[in-house]
């Protein structure tokens, strides 16, 4: 299982991120890239890069056959996913192994069993981890059922879905009859799965995730949570690690939860287990498990101090992690801001084009993982993740103004982006305070 | 056929005038521009060669594993020198044991095979060169 060239299958700042951590550790890096990425950052810092396709990712990035063929015709020994594309994508796993390549990322029954929330949360209950009241629906009365139960709002999920899509938020019974019908369809249509889930809606909630690691060696660990509340339509924007204002016997039971499930579903690699915390009421539930190496993952990195995309790489081979359970301390507050390429004030459209500037502050604590840099263009038929900003303090005030001080120093030219937004939610009194709910963007800093 | 540098000028232009949109066809090609949009929708129309000196390239149009022939031993679909036209098979382009006929896409002369027998070739990558007829 020895890993000497690995075969990068993703673009933008991640490839970057894993081309950087294979250097470190002595490996060769084969980027695969799309023609329009064919001369981007992470191509260039490659040992080798080797157009998979044309731009559309349909065609490139989310197709296989063409990564393995590509890692193969490489003389690669492992594949590195990264984070979207084919990173949670069963099937890549299952074509690298029946290559005889080693894939960086839990065994392939772990990635199914975390693409199907309804087992997973199955498995949750089972490592007796706390669940929110819900369950599978397969028709309109046996929704109107559950509500009745539980009482509005009520959440409609694809059962067999992720990141965000396919996500409805019923208020009240004159909305149902709609809402579940749409559901139904893009579940289909996103997934080819239309299985719904209902579950209690907990108006003020907080996204609260624990990293984990475990090795083929029987240690399975945890490197503290994070608080990723800051999101607009189930995507994050700004992640902060540890997580502020959780009670101590809270986060203690979080990542003791965090561990219970990665020792349950036999992980390996590298994976976090999400939970949403009752801001009302401080108990929390098992949210899913996310089986790849997270956008955020700076923010962990910066406060426990190992590279966790190097440990990946590591465990992968078959090495023990680096550090045990007590070896994991949290030093300090690390905060992390997504810079996306959006225009902000008409309805966050995509704003690509070429960048005719494109430079950070050299600040003391500041961290930048980008592939941007002057005349790089930002194509318009990925997402719109230009740069993280990871800003490390030694407590959470002195990292808020480490942010601030980076986001007014930023210089980009070329394209519109969400630097202002992100200001005023690092500015804002309620970020401060804690009073930010995974709704609060919406409902008070943007509709404000 | 367009190139790089004609689109780049013709997106100028737009930028410059009150279009908010702009739909150009010809034959083999199709640019369509949306302002505002943010995105303008890629060429629709299989990869088309890029003219090389002195002649024309037969691309990948994926990437693959490149095979002259049918089989280890065969003979090779074309050589140099060899006449082709749009649809005559040139080579196999192999992903994951799925073999892919290629068709030459132009008329011509084979003048030079560019890829290696069994080795990895990359999308757009040339494969032949070709001297066009006339």
């Amino acid at each position: 299982m020895s890993v000497s060239r690995v075969f990068v299958a993703n673009r933008g700042e991640i490839a970057v991120r894993i081309v950087r951590a294979c250097h470190k550790l002595g490996l060769e890096a084969v980027v695969g890239a799309s023609e329009v990425d064919m001369d981007g950052m992470a191509a260039e810092m490659a040992d080798r890069a080797v157009c998979i396709g044309p731009a559309s990712a349909g065609d490139s990035y989310l197709r296989p056959e063409l990564i393995v063929q590509a890692a193969l015709g490489t003389g690669c020994d492992a594949i590195h996913p990264g984070y979207g594309f084919l990173s949670e994508n069963p099937a890549l796993a299952t074509l690298a192994h029946e290559h005889g390549i080693t894939f960086v990322g839990p065994p392939v029954e772990a990635i199914e069993l975390a693409g199907d929330k309804l087992r997973a949360r199955r498995e949750a209950e089972a490592a007796g981890l706390p669940v929110v009241p819900g369950r599978e629906l397969a028709t309109l009365d046996e929704a109107r059922a559950l509500a009745e139960e539980s009482g509005y709002p009520l959440l409609l999920k694809a059962a067999g879905g992720g990141g965000g899509r396919g996500i409805k938020l019923v208020t009240g019974p004159d909305e149902l009859a709609g809402l579940f019908g749409v559901a139904v369809a893009e579940a289909r249509a996103a997934f080819g799965d239309e299985r719904l889930y209902g579950e209690r809606f907990i108006r003020n909630a907080r996204h609260v995730e624990v990293q984990v690691a475990a090795d083929d060696h029987g240690n399975a660990i945890q490197l503290g949570e994070r608080d990723c509340s800051v999101q607009r339509r189930y995507q994050k924007l700004v992640e902060e690690a540890p997580a502020p204002f959780l009670a101590e016997t809270t986060r203690d039971a979080l990542r003791e939860a965090g561990v219970a499930m990665a020792r349950r579903l036999g992980y390996r690699n590298l994976g976090t287990v999400e939970f949403i915390v009752d801001a009302d009421r401080g108990d929390f539930f098992f949210l899913e498990v996310n089986c790849r190496i997270q956008v955020e993952h700076p923010v962990t990195e910066e406060v426990t101090g190992y590279d966790l995309v190097a440990e990946q790489l590591g465990i992968a081979a078959g090495k023990p992690l680096s550090m045990r359970q007590e070896d994991v301390v949290l030093s300090g507050h690390a905060i992390e801001c997504r810079l996306t390429a959006e225009d902000v004030s008409k309805n966050f459209m995509p704003s690509p084009g070429t960048l005719s500037r494109f430079a950070v502050p050299d600040l003391p604590g500041l961290r930048v993982d980008t592939h941007c840099r002057d005349g790089a263009s930002i194509p318009p038929y990925y997402d719109s993740l230009m740069a993280k900003l990871i800003a490390r303090a030694d407590d959470r005030d002195a990292a808020v103004a480490l942010m601030l001080e980076a986001l007014d120093g930023l210089e980009v030219e070329g394209v519109e982006t969400n630097r202002s937004l992100l200001a005023s939610v690092l500015a804002h009194q309620d970020f401060a305070n804690g009073a930010v709910t995974t709704r609060w963007l919406e409902e008070e800093a943007i509709a404000a | 056929m367009l190139s790089d540098e004609d689109v780049r000028e013709i997106l100028k232009l737009i930028d410059e005038s009150d279009l908010d949109e702009l739909l150009i066809e010809t034959a083999g090609f199709k640019l369509h521009v949306l302002r505002g949009a943010g995105v303008v929708s890629p060429d629709p129309t299989p990869h088309t060669p890029d003219p090389i000196s002195n002649g024309l390239a037969i691309n990948a149009p994926m990437l693959g594993t490149f095979y002259r022939a049918e089989a280890p031993g065969a003979a090779p679909f074309v050589d140099v020198g060899a006449k082709v036209g749009p649809d005559t098979v040139v080579c196999l382009i192999e992903v994951m044991k799925m073999m892919n006929s290629i068709p030459a896409g132009v008329s011509g002369t084979i003048a030079e095979v560019v890829a290696q027998n069994g080795e990895l070739v990359e999308y757009g990558a040339p494969l032949f060169r070709v001297e066009p007829d006339g």
